[in-house]
């Protein structure tokens, strides 16, 4: 008997005939021919989250972006009438970098009244306009507005930026973000904005990291010390069973139990949380964020044990809103068929005292040590994924359905995208 | 044991010998852990973990926008606190067991 209801089909996976039952295979993870494909049917065609907007809190704030599996190297700006765009950071002249500090390949931010190219001064307004142009009359009949930096298709939804990098797709962020998005519409994101971010270079394939964060089967096993020792033995016996799974197009959310605060045996816990009254759920005592509830689209099950929703918008950008007022968000950049930066940003209301800011920080490095067991986990399987073994197909049970969702998705962009090529041609 | 000269409130004098843990990231935290040995975080943990409610309390008077060098002091040895708890209190050992040579770095964090 599941301690949660499943759907009337029996299972989560069922309920979604399309993402099939069978074993199946990780070709998608270890092909550098197929991870070519997903760079121009994802990386170039989806909306991707590359930042939020206390990064560029005043006029002229600006940061660039590396995105290797787009392709390309953005300038993403806050303009002098506040509207925030993105534009590809190249200089009309002849193609230099136009931002960047000491290294060219290295992600840079800043302030500034406008954009100056370091190879001839060719300089730009922030709304991407050429205004200046070195010895303009040496040049054959330059019409400046012919020139303006290339700009890319950016939209803000609740205060995280997202870019384009398909002029075709015209489909809103929003309505891209579908019904998970607007579920959790109006949670106060911008009254979090004591930021802990951290940044990994993983040696798997992008999805085996979104795999292991979309289900939790693995967490009495692999993090097992992590509980006192006969908390684990419980939790293992116990195995993992979500509240609930959704699926919304390409987007999937697991809604989770745990992180029972205070818990019901303070023995349950280590002595330092016991101490700080907090752990990987975070703080026990919730900050006042302003909620008199929560949006409808968290915890929708209704389940009074409810612990947080991990939100997947592919392909690679997950927000996981936990119960006590805080959230996480991981994103996920290819740079080879087998490597990916991975990055976690924890995000807290500023905390009032010493107290809270080291409560705070109990929850950010749980987070990493669970994280480093995560990512190592990774190189492991990557590395007997594209070895020579026979062994070709892999069963996924009804708590992984979300990897199945994000398999399927990933090789149903790439099949279109090949289709609308051969058709093209 | 650190014979550099960090400033720590008077009533909490008895913890200048870790002193050295007063430093003022997760970055630097997580680096003196992975290069001590476990004697070392077990002496810093005996120490200071029956230290942590007092030091709270203290740091709770303060306004955390504005604290003295020897209050922030205090504040950062809470946090390295936090992170000796791991090795002392679940892997026995520094670093994350089967972690081996992943890490995840610190990019951005509080000011204080």
């Amino acid at each position: 008997m599941p301690h949660f209801k499943k759907p009337d089909e029996g299972s989560w996976t069922e309920h979604y005939p399309s993402l099939g039952t069978k074993p199946v295979s990780y070709a998608d993870s270890i092909s550098p021919e197929f991870y070519e494909l997903e760079r121009d049917a994802i990386f170039r065609r989806t909306w991707l989250n590359v930042g939020r907007v206390e990064q560029l809190r005043k006029k002229g704030s600006y940061f660039t972006r590396e995105l290797q599996a787009a392709r390309t190297s953005l300038v993403i700006v806050r303009g002098m009438d506040d509207k925030i765009r993105a534009f590809h950071n190249i200089c009309r002249h002849r193609g230099n970098k136009l931002v960047w500090s000491d290294y060219p390949g290295e992600e840079t931010s800043g302030v500034c009244r406008n954009f100056t190219c370091k190879y001839h001064g060719w300089r730009y307004e922030l709304d991407g306009k050429l205004a200046f142009v070195q010895q303009e009359q040496e040049f054959f009949a330059l019409d400046k507005a012919d020139y303006p930096l290339a700009a890319v298709q950016c939209e803000v939804w609740e205060g995280f930026i997202f870019v384009n990098l398909d002029p075709a797709n015209t489909t809103p962020v929003r309505d891209y973000l579908g019904k998970f998005g607007a579920g959790i519409e109006g949670y106060p994101f911008h009254k979090l904005t004591q930021v802990h971010k951290y940044r990994a270079e993983i040696r798997s394939n992008w999805k085996l990291f979104i795999d292991a964060f979309t289900e939790f089967y693995h967490a009495p096993v692999l993090h097992a010390r992590q509980a006192v020792a006969e908390e684990s033995v419980k939790l293992r016996e116990y195995g993992y069973e979500a509240i609930a799974y959704e699926i919304d197009g390409p987007h999937g959310v697991v809604s989770s139990w745990g992180g029972m605060a205070p818990p019901k045996d303070l023995n349950m816990v280590k002595p330092i949380e016991r101490v700080l009254r907090s752990g990987l759920f975070g703080p026990w005592e919730p900050p006042d964020i302003g909620l008199d509830q929560f949006p409808p689209g968290l915890n929708p099950a209704r389940h009074k044990a409810w612990g947080l929703d991990s939100f997947l918008f592919f392909p690679n950008f997950m927000v996981l809103i936990w119960k006590p007022n805080w959230v996480l968000t991981y994103n996920y950049w290819p740079t080879s068929y087998n490597t990916h930066i991975f990055e976690g940003t924890c995000y807290f209301a500023p905390p009032r005292n010493a107290r809270e800011r080291i409560a705070q920080e109990l929850a950010v490095v749980s987070f990493k040590e669970y994280g480093l067991q995560d990512a190592n986990t990774l190189e492991a399987t990557q590395s007997m994924l594209e070895s020579a073994t026979p062994v070709k197909t892999f069963p996924l049970n009804d708590q992984e359905i979300l990897l199945r969702l994000l398999h399927v998705t990933a090789q149903r962009y790439v099949r279109e995208y090949q289709q609308t090529k051969a058709r093209a041609a | 044991m650190t014979t550099t000269k960090v400033s720590l409130p008077a009533e909490f004098a008895d913890l200048a010998p870790f002193a050295g843990w007063a430093l003022p990231n997760e970055s630097a935290r997580y680096a003196k852990r992975v290069a001590s040995t476990m004697d070392e975080l077990q002496a810093f943990y005996d120490a200071m973990f029956p230290r942590l409610e007092a030091a709270m309390t203290y740091l709770d008077k303060l306004s955390l926008d504005a604290l003295p060098d020897d209050a922030k002091h205090l504040l950062w040895m809470c946090c390295a606190l936090v992170t000796v708890s791991f090795p002392v209190e679940v892997w026995r050992q520094p670093r994350v067991p089967d972690a081996g040579a992943s890490s995840i770095d610190e990019v951005v964090g509080p000011a204080v």
